[in-house]
């Protein structure tokens, strides 16, 4: 397993190497030319992208992937989902063997700048927490001096709790696991007392253990985690296609467009809605593609809103409530620029 | 004079001179090579540009952040990408050395139980080596960590060994040793005990050539490697300090651990190997002709002598070649360690570093050419060892 993953990385180290130069909009040219969007997502996590039995995806990071292909092929099924670490998904993104990487990965300023990436937004504001046992009896962050804390290799959350522990002056020992169902396995073990990730992957990782009761979520947040997906430097193109796909399913939301009436509301007389589902003026086709291709997105995947109900809020297990991921118009931090 | 010349044929042209060919042909590969080197090179650099992904080794200065479960060497937070190199370094060093020591070890012990004379003993030899080296070393190293170590009691409920060392699912705590003043001269004394140990055995060589009477020099020799160490240690009243581990909080606390990551892919790695060792001494051993041992016999040397004089000098010229291979792959297999989250150098360093700078060329690069030097070191030792066991024709 780890000399697959060592194997990726120097493939994809290979492909650097080997990768011509290439003009911009290449990415977009090779998508259109293959026919499908090469989509990285996470091996697995409830809510974000998960694959069942059979093989088919589904999550918040799934839908975004399914959304820009809706956008360019209009029909969103043309995605191929690679399952990638934390450590590998970077380099995969770098090298060219995904187009786009749909990961619950952190936007940071290194990674904008030195690795070379371009975040195209926020699918999913999130903030770092601990998943503890309760028999330990700890009710906050603050009680962990001397903990064992399993971690996730590779991540911002690494560098987070490192932080948070010095600035309390606490002593911990991490244990950096490459996978979260290893982490999930140690913590429930007893290998470590703590684990701590993304809040939402630790309710998602909660419902994956045999006893999810036993284990509470502590108080503290100790970290801002703005979770979207991310192109690499050199096409803008895609850039926007990617980056406006998650816009329009917010403004959907904010206008009230979901994918059941948005034949209906062709037929609005706003003048918002009228651009965005493509029936005035030809804003779709300044971006290459179909003029109503914001149409197609919401049809086929859904406004943000229903994605997130259907991935992890009400409509899922996970059942997290909207909180920060709400829109603007209702106390979250949900916001997208107009279509005009 | 003239008449030979011209009898001579006529000189090839420059380009049918086998000579001149040959450099030709080599200066076209060498440059072809480099050709190709640079364009690699280039390419990677104009790629890295157009991308703007950082390149270059400066990374290797700034601070790393995050922490890491075993360090041999101090290390924090703080400390930068470079110290998490020298840290992984060395733990991919400790586990690889630990595991030849023990793989060694129970690879001759094994190899040599094969060929006992008891049928229930060379059986179960037979078996060890036939599950181990026919099960892959990752499966191996799950079946310690997830199957074995898992089953360990949670510290609260830990095996105790006299309040002293405890077993819990977090590792085994030992008393960690601390040395005080005056702990300078148990070591000096050990120095000199070992200076007298190499004096005793050259004195009892020469005397066996001059006279063919022998001395017991193994027991003489460990007599003095622990009697002189000891006695200086009690006369500068016992500068050792042992601080025990204290269950505080969530866990033990002080003394010395070893994690369940290091004792599993040091166990996995250990037996795994020594299933290989095992047959390689095997094979070693009966390489030796039997005529030897019937020689050796009829000369008078016992069945002891004749193993450590006859049969084991011989045999090791065998066992050495293919004993290295197994050294550099069980360095080699320490690699495998990311998988239990032990902190190797392709855990921590092409793993965490490589992911959080996003620097994988260079990462990957400098993993690489650690994993040479060390591999091209171990050869080399174990050459210059060969040679030293080497025949030599007389």
């Amino acid at each position: 397993m780890n000399s697959t993953k060592l194997l990726t990385t120097m493939f994809a180290a290979a492909c650097l190497l080997a990768a011509g130069a290439a003009h911009a909009g290449a990415t977009l040219d090779a998508i259109k030319k293959n026919g499908f969007i090469k989509c990285g997502v996470s091996d697995g996590l409830p809510g974000f992208s998960y694959a069942d039995e059979k093989g088919n995806y589904s999550g918040i990071d799934v839908d975004v992937c399914r959304a820009a292909a809706a956008a360019v092929f209009g029909d969103a099924k043309k995605v191929k989902f690679t399952p990638l670490t934390a450590k590998e998904r970077l380099t995969a993104l770098q090298s060219g063997e995904i187009d786009v990487l749909s990961r619950n990965t952190t936007w940071t300023s290194s990674r904008d700048s030195a690795q070379g990436m371009n975040f195209t937004g926020v699918t999913y504001y999130d903030g770092q927490g601990f998943l503890i046992n309760k028999k330990l009896g700890v009710k906050s962050a603050k009680e962990l001096d001397g903990a064992t804390v399993c971690v996730q290799a590779g991540t911002t959350t690494e560098l987070n709790l490192s932080d948070y522990f010095r600035a309390h002056k606490m002593k911990f020992t991490p244990i950096s696991y490459d996978k979260s169902d290893e982490s999930a396995k140690s913590l429930e073990a007893g290998r470590c007392d703590v684990l701590t990730s993304d809040q939402s992957q630790l309710y998602a990782q909660r419902i994956k253990l045999a006893k999810p009761d036993e284990f509470i979520v502590l108080p503290e947040v100790i970290s801002k985690e703005p979770l979207g997906p991310v192109v690499r430097h050199g096409d803008d193109d895609w850039f926007d296609i990617v980056k406006w796909t998650l816009f329009v399913m917010v403004d959907a939301e904010e206008l009230g467009v979901n994918s059941k009436n948005v034949e209906e509301m062709k037929k609005s007389t706003n003048p918002d809605i009228k651009r965005l589902l493509g029936v005035e003026g030809d804003k779709g086709k300044d971006f290459g593609l179909a003029n109503d291709w914001m149409a197609v997105v919401i049809a086929q995947v859904g406004n943000y809103g229903e994605i997130f109900e259907r991935n992890v809020g009400k409509g899922s297990p996970l059942k997290i409530e909207r909180g920060l991921n709400a829109l603007w118009t209702q106390g979250g931090l949900q916001y997208a620029p107009p279509v005009r | 004079m003239t008449e030979q010349a011209a009898s001579l044929p006529p000189k090839p042209p420059f380009w049918n001179d086998p000579h001149i060919r040959a450099i030709v042909f080599q200066a076209v590969a060498l440059i072809a090579a480099i050709t190709f080197g640079w364009r690699i090179f280039d390419n990677t650099q104009d790629n890295l540009s157009r991308l703007g992904i950082a390149s270059g080794f400066d990374f290797l200065s700034s601070s790393a952040g995050f922490d890491i479960i075993q360090t041999l060497i101090p290390y924090s937070a703080a400390s930068s990408y470079g110290q998490v190199f020298w840290v992984a370094l060395l733990n991919t060093l400790l586990v690889s050395a630990l595991g030849i020591i023990f793989a060694t070890l129970l690879g001759f012990i094994i190899g040599v139980a094969r060929l006992s004379k008891n049928w229930l003993i060379a059986k179960l030899a037979l078996i060890y080596i036939e599950i181990f080296r026919n099960i892959p070393l990752l499966l191996q190293i799950f079946f310690w960590y997830f199957a074995v170590l898992r089953a360990m009691p949670s510290p609260r409920q830990s095996l105790s060994l006299g309040d002293t060392a405890f077993l819990n699912i977090r590792g085994l705590y030992l008393p960690a040793p601390h040395v005080q003043t005056g702990f300078g001269w148990v070591l000096a004394a050990l120095g000199i005990a070992i200076i007298l140990v190499i004096m005793l055995a050259r004195w009892a060589r020469q005397r066996q050539m001059a006279t063919g009477q022998s001395f017991p020099v193994l027991r003489m020799s460990l007599a003095l490697l622990f009697s002189v160490p000891l006695a200086v240690f009690w006369l500068m009243g016992s500068p050792l300090h042992w601080e025990y581990p204290e269950l505080r909080g969530f866990n033990f606390q002080g003394g010395l651990v070893i994690i369940p990551e290091m004792a599993s892919l040091l166990l996995a790695l250990s037996i795994y190997t020594a299933a290989f060792i095992a047959e390689i001494v095997r094979a070693g051993i009966q390489a030796v002709s039997h005529g030897q041992t019937e020689a050796s016999f009829s000369l008078g040397l016992n069945s002891h002598l004749t193993l450590r004089l006859i049969i084991l000098p011989q045999a090791l010229r065998v066992i050495i070649p293919p004993l290295t291979n197994q050294y550099l792959n069980l360095t080699k297999n320490s690699s495998l360690a990311a998988a239990i989250g032990y902190p190797d150098l392709v855990a921590a360093f092409a793993g965490t570093v490589l992911n959080q700078t996003g620097q994988a060329i260079e990462c990957i690069a400098i993993t690489m050419a650690v994993y040479l030097t060390i591999s091209l070191l171990i050869s080399l030792t174990m050459n210059w060892y060969n040679r030293q066991v080497a025949l030599v024709e007389r």
